[in-house]
Parts: C-alpha cells; structure tokens; sequence
C-alpha cells in the first residue's frame, strides 16, 4: 500500500504557492513602522534606566533642583503637546483629501516642533553657560543623552515633516504620501509619549528629590 | 487601507463626520483627538502644579501620584493619538507592544534594583549606617571612627 502511492505520482509536488497572495504595496508598512518605534522605545528605556542609576551622581556640582526651570518645561510640554493636536488635524484634513489644509496644520505642527527645539536648545546652552555642561557629573551626562536623543528625534522629525511637506506639494495625496505621513504620525506621537516619560521622571522627579 | 479611502473621497467633495468612521480602529475623528488633547492637558497640568506648588508636603507622595498621572497619560496617546488597540493589523501591533512593555519592565527595574543594592553594598559611608542591614560592617567602620 505504501509503495503504491508512492509510486503514483498522482501531481508533482510543488514546494511555493502556485499564485503569489496579491498584497498591494505597503500593506506591512505601517507594522513594520511600529515595530521600529517599538525598538527606539527600547533605545530610551535603556538611557531612562542610565538616567535612573546615574541621575544622583552629582559629582559635587549642581542637582536637578538649581538647574531646572518648570516655567520653561511647561512651555515646552505646551509645545509639543500642541503639535500632537495638529498634527492629528493634518491626518484628519489628509483623510478627506484636503491638501491645502493638510499642508496647513502639517507647517502648524512644524512650527509648534521649531519653538520645542528652540526652547530645548536655549535650556540646553543655557546650562552649559552655567557650567553644567555634559562633562561636570554623571548626572548631567545622562541628563543631556537622554533629553538630547529625544530632541535629535524631534529633529528628525521636523526634517522629515518638511521633506513630506515638498513631496505633497509636488505630487498631492497619492497613496504613497499618505502612507508616509501616517508613519510620520506615528513617530511624532511617539515622541511626545516619550516627552511624558521625560518630563515626569527627569525633570518634576528631579525637582521633587 | 489608503486606497479605500481614496476610491471613497474620490465621488466629490461632500464629506462630513460620517467618512471617519469609514475606516474602523485605523484613524480618529475630530472627536476623538480633542478628547485624547483635553485629557492630555488635564493630566499634564496636574503634575505640574503639584510639583510647582508644593501642594503636598510629602515629595514622595507627590512622586507616585506624578508617576501614575504619566502611566495614565502614555495609555490617552495610546488609545487617542496612536489608535492602538488589539485588533490594528491582526492584533501583531498589540503583540509587539506588550513585548516591548515587558522588556522595558526588566530593563528598568533590573538596573534600578542591581544598581541600588551595588551602591549600597560599595560604599559604606558614615551617613549611610542606619540603611544598611550589615550590623558587622557598621561595628567595624564605628570601630575605625572611634580610633584617633
């Protein structure tokens, strides 16, 4: 009985689908997209972890409590928190076609982002001017790594919001485009989930301790 | 997804709030983001002010009351800005992101509880007696003050 049927070749064997499944392009794009977020989520969990064991390591110098301005944290939560809510408009405008006023709220949200990093950088060499720079204790260099890969994300960002920006405006709301914008919105409410993580644990945790 | 919105908006131009249910799970409405924005704002301000005020005197009550208003926070982005929940793509996005969770949890708290108790063991200061639980080692470093 065996050798009978393995000696009917009752149809060839066939090791791959006859027909590839039909996907239409991009179709993985945005899982793929989340799980990239999902690593950079693991990028800042390191530098939180480095951050948490480093951060009372003042080396003698300043601590979070001489250093920080909450006035200018929650302007900058203010901001950034602003270009989520427009941002969110310019998917909205996007879903309906509007080009115009996607790439309106699109610039709102760039400018909101601008005003962030022009916040963060004046804290930022403003510090540095006080002499606490990355260099003066281990707290300040975890301190800069951790907010400063969150600013080089909102730079990132902005650079790539701008590149979208140009690419709708030359060829409109095309398939492709609204895809690569829905990837920009998940990157950019991911950084302001990261802002939360920030701006809790580095700067109101600091100013508690 | 994109091209079932764009075979959709491309009758005309007469749309209103009833294209964004269109796509389930996918995108928000208009509703749906300012709820997530006024939400966001509320558990935003509220940290703040505790903090910038003092209104507690306890700085670690206010530490685990902030903490959880940024727990609650993360899950509004979650659920209002990323539209995440556990049907988007087949549930494979809900799947990553409870991986990822997980393995934040072990990165942080590992390192926090390694690193505390490696501070605590390594450096047997004057001022850190009364935490330690080594009576031995408190006898020894009092012996040695006690000596001229």
């Amino acid at each position: 009985m065996s050798s009978a049927t393995a000696n009917a070749p009752a149809e060839p064997r066939a090791y791959h689908l006859p027909e590839e499944p039909h996907l239409h392009e991009g179709h993985s794009t945005m899982l793929g997209f989340w799980m990239y977020l999902m690593s950079d989520c693991l990028i800042f969990a390191i530098l939180f972890a480095t951050y948490a064991v480093l951060g009372g390591s003042y080396a003698g110098g300043p601590g979070p409590k001489d250093l920080f301005d909450l006035n200018l944290i929650a302007l900058n939560t203010a901001m950034l928190l602003f270009s989520s809510i427009t941002y969110g408009f310019a998917m909205l405008a996007m879903e309906k076609n509007r080009i115009s006023a996607t790439q309106g709220w699109l610039f709102v949200t760039l400018l909101f982002g601008g005003a962030f990093l022009f916040i963060e950088l004046y804290e930022f060499s403003h510090l540095i001017h006080e002499g606490a720079g990355p260099t003066r204790s281990a707290f300040l260099s975890s301190f800069f790594t951790l907010v400063g890969t969150h600013g080089l994300h909102v730079t990132f960002g902005s650079i790539w919001l701008v590149t979208l920006m140009v690419q709708v405006a030359k060829k409109g709301l095309i398939p492709a485009n609204k895809r690569r914008l829905m990837c920009l919105s998940m990157f950019w409410h991911f950084l302001d989930v990261i802002w939360i993580g920030v701006f809790t644990f580095v700067y109101l945790m600091g100013v508690l301790r | 997804m994109s091209d079932a919105v764009h075979s959709h908006n491309a009758h005309g131009h007469g749309h209103d709030h009833h294209d964004d249910h269109h796509e389930e799970g996918a995108h928000g409405s208009f509703r749906s983001y300012m709820i997530g924005f006024v939400l966001s704002v509320i558990l935003t301000a509220i940290p703040f002010w505790l903090v910038m005020t003092g209104t507690l005197a306890d700085a670690r009550v206010t530490g685990f009351i902030i903490l959880a208003f940024a727990a609650v926070q993360v899950v509004v982005h979650m659920i209002y800005f990323l539209h995440m929940n556990s049907r988007v793509e087949g549930g494979w996005s809900f799947m990553a992101m409870m991986l990822t969770i997980v393995l934040v949890v072990i990165v942080l708290s590992g390192s926090m509880w390694v690193m505390y108790h490696l501070n605590a063991n390594m450096m047997p200061h004057a001022d850190m007696q009364m935490d330690m639980g080594s009576t031995q080692e408190m006898r020894l470093s009092n012996e040695m003050s006690d000596m001229p």
